[in-house]
């Protein structure tokens, strides 16, 4: 948790939700639908080993994916831009569902990816977008970079309500495994977009504070209280209300934060916000005492930090292309080091670590940050 | 060495340096009238970094005394369960810091005069180096008023123990203590000296619970002093409560008969404070950023929206944009008298490099110490507001704590230090 936002312009506006750049939805009740029957759209074959796009070219403009997972692992798909820019995704596509995204794609060259088990860089298809190719102003560049930016925030609020959603209900159903499983899964989309959630100041303390985050006599709510049940006590027959508690709160604040206005100078900021929060929270195994799921976090924090800049890449590549260089390098360098301690479709408990690899760690994101922290002042010439 | 004075009274180790008189040969002769010169009884205001100050008087020194450049802090755990035992060492202690401060000796044959076959009674590494401004000001902490002595009715109300603040992660370890000793002085070595003759002596009855050495003063505690700026590189203590503001002083650091601890008369209260900051993060934060957290610009230090350090706060004062130019969470906002109805503190805080944390990074930060009359009033409700509230809360972790009743000065070579609190 972070106890506010700093913001280097002002206060931030809330204002009307903004339209999206993309959008997703289930298919009907009844499953999985005939995609691949379905004019004009194109129907993406998803299984945990394979990612079966059946073109390899669209004209620019809007593009509709229907992706089926075929697979017996959650799976996400995403069309990205270079640097992993993040162009349209949809997250949380379970076994047997199909889901539908709407991309709207300007001409040049983008990559499609499925990540069965959410996890890596997944399985990646080439993919030619062609058409008019329209330089962007300065200006609009930035604004794009916004909505770029808040279109990555829909995605990972509506996956975070689910997921919540999810782990609230294993908990009120006592069902402490399940929990235990989907706790750092649901706070991944969380620590994604953390940054802005922070701005609605006390729903964060709410949602996500630690225990040494109170004064004496303060109520304690949110994932960690139920955390330290569900590890400590192994007891969450109490927390009934704290989990109802939960999925309220995240339901506000997701809609705050959908709601929210956003400058390209917050996008920088978040970037190294998350960083910041890597450094002094997960690093140290402050954030989840009781789980050790840290590293999960970690790579969240990650992620997310990522797709802020990445919204921002037009704009550097423009203005800054060696910063863009080095910053790809770095961000590959930290994923690199956080890819070694990988188990399975999850990470290592921070308490497996040793001091040795968590400083290894450290100065990946070390070497991260300071890069990063050159972002705003480029975004704000 | 033998006592070139040959009269039996000891050569100061730095008598010849106690007047500034660097490059002056150490030992030998020159030694009688050295000392003449350093028995004059010192000034308040120490003339140079090697003076002394003044060890009796009506209140402690290293509390109003401007801020020396370097600490070494110490907390003790008392060992003896006897109350006589812990008088007899309060009363060496006493003895021993009136020599220290005054550039001697710990004991009275020193580091080198005394019996060849026994260990020296001073440990020497100071031999040859002017008083530097150390002072030595003790404090009793609240562990001490439990069963043991008999203290238990003697507890100030005002030494009440400090409530959990948000976000603190306090270390046990290097937390609390029975007896705590500051040695502040322009020297490190001098300090360090200095804590290490008193914990020497108090092998047995005492033993270190923990130890802070602090290199750079952060807070000026006169007018005469340039403020100093802590490691985030902002000056710090430009409002603090300072040896001049003889009214204020009165009333909010020194405690009174009618505080209800009558011992206490002219005593205050001590807190401490280790502040942990991630200064990595810091450093990558905008300029910008930076100030509106601290509510002043880096440079100069004045307050945002004002030219010079010293110019008054206007908190109500508005930029362009119609917002406050020092924001409603900045630091001077949250921490300033007036957001406490008059609380002040009389801060005398040090930076600290504790090394490396094994992750790459400094263990660095600010050893924060605080004189007051009475925490509950002051400290505690600073503290509150500001681990609620506080931006820099991003930047910074307090990671120890310590609360400590410093008694009223040592009057003459007959008293001690804590004779008010062991002798109704």
């Amino acid at each position: 948790m972070r106890t506010v936002l700093r913001l280097s312009t002002g206060v931030l506006a809330v204002a009307a939700l903004t339209a999206c750049g993309s959008s997703s939805s289930d298919s009907g009740a009844g499953g999985a639908t005939a995609a691949s029957g379905s004019p004009g759209k194109i129907a993406v074959a998803a299984s945990d080993t394979a990612c079966e796009v059946p073109v390899t070219e669209v004209t620019a403009g809007t593009t509709t994916f229907t992706i089926t997972n075929g697979g017996s692992k959650v799976t996400e798909f995403y069309v990205l831009a270079a640097g992993d820019r993040i162009m349209a995704e949809v997250e949380n596509i379970v076994p047997g569902l199909t889901r539908e995204l709407i991309a709207e794609l300007p001409a040049g060259t983008y990559e499609t990816a499925c990540k069965p088990g959410m996890v890596g860089k997944g399985i990646r298809n080439p993919l030619k977008v062609t058409g008019e190719h329209k330089p962007l102003t300065a200006d609009a560049q930035l604004a794009a970079a916004v909505t770029g930016y808040k279109r990555y925030i829909k995605t990972q609020s509506d996956t975070l309500l689910v997921k919540t959603q999810e782990f609230v209900d294993a908990v009120k159903a006592g069902k402490i495994d399940e929990a235990k499983a989907l706790y750092p899964v649901a706070r991944t989309y969380w620590e994604r977009i953390e940054p802005v959630a922070e701005i609605f100041g006390d729903l964060d303390p709410a949602i996500d504070a630690r225990e040494a985050d109170l004064a004496e006599g303060e109520k304690w709510t949110g994932f960690h209280r139920i955390e330290k049940d569900l590890w400590i006590h192994k007891d969450v027959s109490e927390d009934g209300p704290i989990a109802d508690k939960l999925i309220a709160d995240v339901k506000t604040i997701v809609g705050k934060a959908n709601a929210a206005e956003l400058t390209p100078l917050n996008l920088a900021n978040g970037a190294k916000e998350l960083l910041d929060e890597v450094a002094t929270g997960k690093i140290t195994g402050e954030e989840d005492i009781w789980s050790h799921t840290d590293l999960w976090d970690f790579a969240a924090n990650l992620e997310g930090s990522k797709a802020a800049v990445q919204s921002l890449r037009p704009v550097l590549e423009e203005r800054a292309p060696d910063l863009v260089k080095t910053l790809d390098e770095k961000f590959a360098a930290a994923e690199a080091a956080l890819e070694a301690h990988r188990k399975g479709d999850g990470w290592q408990l921070h308490d497996e670590l040793s001091k040795a690899q968590l400083k290894t760690l450290s100065d990946a994101i070390n070497a991260l940050g300071e890069p990063i922290s050159k972002i705003a002042p480029v975004v704000a010439k | 060495m033998s006592d070139p004075s040959g009269n039996g009274r000891r050569m100061s180790r730095r008598s010849l340096f106690g007047l500034g008189a660097a490059g002056a040969a150490v030992a030998g002769a020159g030694a009688v009238g050295a000392r003449s010169l350093l028995d004059e009884p010192p000034v308040a205001h120490a003339a140079s970094t090697s003076a002394p100050y003044p060890f009796y008087g009506e209140h402690q020194a290293g509390i109003v005394t401007p801020a020396q450049d370097r600490l070494h802090f110490v907390a003790f755990d008392v060992t003896t369960g006897d109350r006589a035992e812990l008088i007899d060492l309060l009363q060496e202690w006493t003895a021993a810091a009136a020599r220290l401060t005054q550039g001697k000796e710990a004991g009275s044959f020193g580091a080198v005069g005394g019996d060849p076959a026994a260990a020296p009674d001073d440990t020497g590494e100071a031999l040859g180096l002017p008083a530097s401004g150390l002072t030595l000001t003790v404090g009793f902490g609240p562990s001490l008023f439990d069963k043991r002595f008999g203290l238990a009715d003697r507890r100030p109300a005002a030494l009440a123990d400090l409530p959990k603040f948000p976000g603190e992660q306090l270390v046990p370890e290097i937390s609390g203590g029975d007896l705590c000793v500051q040695a502040c002085a322009h020297d490190p070595q001098v300090a360090v000296h200095a804590i290490r003759n008193l914990a020497r002596i108090g092998f047995g009855k005492v033993s270190v619970r923990w130890s802070q050495l602090g290199f750079g003063r952060t807070s000026s505690t006169s007018r005469a002093q340039a403020t100093p700026r802590n490691l985030m590189g902002f000056k710090d203590g430009t409002n603090n409560l300072k040896l001049e503001d003889a009214a204020l002083l009165r009333e909010q650091l020194w405690a009174d008969a009618g505080d209800g601890a009558a011992w206490m008369t002219g005593g205050t209260y001590l807190v401490t404070r280790k502040i942990r900051m991630t200064i990595e993060t810091w450093d990558r934060t905008s300029l910008t950023e930076q100030e509106q957290i601290f509510g002043r610009d880096k440079g100069e230090g004045a307050p945002l929206g004002a030219k010079r350090e010293f110019d008054p706060l206007d908190f109500a004062a508005k930029g362009p944009d119609g917002q406050p130019h020092i924001a409603s969470n900045a630091h001077i906002r949250l921490a300033h008298p007036s957001s406490h109805g008059n609380a002040h503190l009389l801060r005398r805080g040090y930076n600290f490099v504790d090394g490396s944390d094994g992750l790459g990074r400094l263990d660095a930060g600010l050893f924060f110490i605080a004189y007051q009359r009475d925490p509950r009033k002051q400290f505690v409700p600073v503290q509150m507001r500001l681990a609620r509230e506080d931006p820099l809360n991003e930047y910074i972790k307090h990671v120890s704590s310590g609360l400590f009743a410093c008694p009223p000065g040592v009057r003459d070579a007959s008293d001690y230090w804590g004779r008010t609190l062991f002798e109704p």
